[in-house]
């Protein structure tokens, strides 16, 4: 079960990259795993590494020395498409990242990230352009994200807004996870399956 | 909840689409705020993307709710080679061990390596009758999409949604919005199915129905054999809809009629009667629409580094300098680089390595029959390397019984055991760096055939075409096309 999410400040990891998929998140490899252990050093590694295992040149964003630490990714559009493997989520979050900023999230990846302590920031093209401009302008920017109020601050005092699911922000905010939520509806569950017969039996015929 | 009338012909309920009415008939519970608890009538699970959720139902003390709705297959990290070899991949065989031992342990059914009912996921659903119309079904794999050509609603979860289903047979959901994706007209001779839904992506993008359920309609696809229709909703995740559905019609019960769990006798007729309620009323609004003329298709294959990057057969690679803004144009680069391909540059005669019939996408009976049509009396070119693996073990005796085995293996391709095997390559099964492959799979991400494999996606038709040309080849210069029927598949 995540930690609660607390506001944090951090610089940026800036990926301007659209349509990143889960197989580079994490190559499909790094599936054979029965834990969610190490998956980290899984995090984009055919990005970083060459196939002799050094780093590629120039390396890949994730690996320039000043990136560690950070936990803030901004992404282009369409984050965390294709595979439904929640390992891409595992990964990120095991790697420090805490907040994925870009124009949209791929549905499956949305609610795996949502369900780990990683918050997708959903906003407008422009305001990830402006960002990614500020990020090259000054590449040591601080931003901090604040769930709470909804909202991402920005240097100069500007604010910028952002939506997210109420109840996943309850969750997340609590840190709790939607197990418990669910187990909770076990009279409503009942009372549902009494009334609908099953649709099929899965035992062999 | 209303809705037993499925022609909306009653004055109190308005027209519904055929993912609202499923919808309706599963929501258990809605919450202030909160999703809605959606019922799930079948769970399909396998090695993969499961071992950490039935950790979690260990550590939390729970049980497998429904064991007798939920069924598990060995398929994605299984070696595709002779089944009484041993897995040697160490961490393969520990995850396929891990499996027997859950489902031993919770009570659910298993049809792992050995068992005559194992296979990819998404093909033995339908080939045992678990999948049904109107039903919803989940699996911790993107391409449960492909149940959805049943009228099913049937999407990938996440492996925590894969513990929250063993643990409750429900998840939290919110209602998708619809995506109507109109396919009218006829497709020409060594057009298929593959084409038309790289035909929707190339069109829509691999964003384009993020947050919506596709529902494929119109003559075209009306037209089409189940497995063609399964082939469509299966691409539909590539598209960044979570599911797509076909209305189930004459063509889905004559599929479903006595597979060995399909309702029998009166539990047959009623359950017949329930699914012709289920189509989309007249006047039933979607959130968005687009149109496809089906007779206007060439067969597709793709050039980039994703499933949206698609072109007609006869195309040139497009010049990421004409693209609409510098992401795409930087996205296009990035593709075209990987891909070693140059703007301009023709598809057709472009140079294969590899040639993969298979995958959930096209690894049926029907696909196997395609290719091996446009295969006999030919050879695979020389320098090729051509695998077919058949979609389940169902499959690969059917096509023995019928011979295709014979056909491949006489053309010079590998015909192997059922499983994912190279559509996502964590078997063994895989390209070298720098290869080219035709592939009638999913997905040609970037290594997604393996670390600097190059994939173009296309039909089983064009993959034969190509493996005996050796380069990306025109199925319907095929002698014999117009007698090539895309034919079902029992």
């Amino acid at each position: 079960m995540p930690e609660p999410f607390s506001s944090f400040t951090s610089k940026v990891i800036p990926l301007p990259a659209e349509n990143v998929d889960t197989d580079q998140i994490v190559p499909a490899r790094f599936l054979k795993v029965t834990d969610k252990a190490g998956l980290g050093e899984a995090l984009f590694r055919d990005w970083r590494f060459e196939a002799d295992g050094s780093l590629k040149e120039p390396r890949f964003v994730l690996d320039e020395p000043e990136m560690a630490g950070r936990r803030i990714l901004i992404a282009g559009d369409n984050f965390g498409c294709g595979s439904s493997r929640e390992h891409a989520p595992w990964a990120l979050v095991a790697w420090g990242v805490q907040a994925v900023i870009t124009t949209s999230c791929a549905d499956i990846f949305q609610g795996n990230a949502l369900k780990n302590g990683l918050l997708p920031i959903i906003v407008d093209p422009e305001r990830l352009a402006q960002l990614f401009d500020l990020v090259e302008r000054d590449p040591n920017v601080e931003l901090s994200v604040d769930l709470e109020s909804q909202v991402v601050h920005l240097p100069g005092d500007e604010d910028l807004p952002f939506n997210v699911d109420p109840f996943s922000k309850l969750m997340l905010l609590r840190g709790t996870d939607e197990m418990g939520y669910l187990l909770g509806k076990a009279a409503e569950i009942d009372a549902w399956e009494a009334a609908h017969p099953a649709r099929v039996d899965t035992r062999p015929t | 909840m209303t809705g037993q009338n499925g022609n909306g012909v009653t004055s109190s309920t308005p027209p519904r689409t055929l993912v609202d009415k499923i919808w309706d008939d599963h929501v258990v519970a809605e919450g202030r705020g909160a999703p809605s608890v959606l019922a799930v009538d079948l769970h399909l699970v396998h090695e993969v993307t499961s071992p950490q959720a039935f950790t979690g139902l260990r550590r939390r003390g729970l049980r497998v709710r429904h064991p007798e709705r939920t069924v598990a297959t060995a398929d994605h990290s299984i070696p595709t080679t002779p089944r009484d070899l041993p897995i040697l991949d160490e961490m393969a065989a520990a995850q396929v061990r891990q499996l027997e031992d859950n489902c031993r342990e919770f009570g659910v059914p298993l049809h792992g390596i050995g068992d005559p009912n194992q296979g990819i996921v998404h093909v033995i659903g339908p080939q045992l009758g678990l999948t049904q119309p109107g039903m919803t079904i989940v699996c911790g794999d993107s391409h449960t999409s492909t149940h959805g050509a049943f009228g099913a609603l049937a999407f990938g979860i996440g492996t925590s949604e894969v513990e929250m289903v063993l643990a409750t047979q429900c998840l939290l959901q919110r209602r998708p919005k619809t995506y109507e994706v109109a396919v009218d007209g006829r497709l020409a001779p060594g057009v298929s199915a593959k084409d038309v839904i790289l035909a929707l992506l190339a069109r829509i993008g691999v964003a384009g129905g993020t947050g919506h359920v596709f529902e494929y309609r119109g003559s075209a696809i009306e037209a089409l054999s189940m497995e063609q229709r399964m082939t469509i909703c299966n691409m539909s995740i590539e598209g960044g809809a979570r599911a797509g559905l076909v209305a189930p019609d004459d063509t889905t019960f004559e599929y479903v009629a006595g597979r060995p769990h399909a309702p029998k006798g009166a539990d047959w007729d009623a359950a017949v009667e329930r699914w012709r309620a289920l189509p989309t009323d007249d006047g039933a609004a979607f959130d968005k629409t687009i149109e496809i003329d089906a007779s206007a298709l060439e067969p597709m294959v793709t050039y980039g580094t994703n499933p949206g990057m698609g072109l007609p057969i006869s195309a040139q690679v497009p010049d990421p300098a004409a693209a609409e803004d510098d992401q795409r144009r930087r996205g296009l680069e990035q593709a075209l680089a990987y891909m070693d391909l140059l703007p301009g540059q023709p598809l057709l005669g472009q140079k294969v390595d590899v040639v993969f019939i298979g995958s959930c996408t096209n690894g049926r009976i029907s696909d196997l029959r395609l290719a091996a049509a446009a295969l006999k009396g030919r050879k695979v070119a020389d320098g090729v390397r051509m695998m077919v693996v058949p979609g389940s073990d169902e499959v690969k005796r059917e096509a023995e019984r019928e011979g295709l085995h014979e056909v491949f293996r006489a053309a010079g391709a590998d015909w192997r055991e059922a499983g994912c095997s190279m559509c996502i390559a964590m078997n063994g099964d895989q390209l070298s760096p720098g290869q080219y492959a035709v592939s009638t799979s999913n997905r040609n991400f970037e290594g997604r055939q393996g670390k600097g494999g190059r994939t173009f996606l296309a039909s089983p038709l064009t993959a034969a075409a190509s493996a005996v040309a050796g380069a990306i080849a025109d199925p319907r210069l095929l002698p014999g096309i117009e007698t090539l029927a895309v034919v079902g598949g029992r």
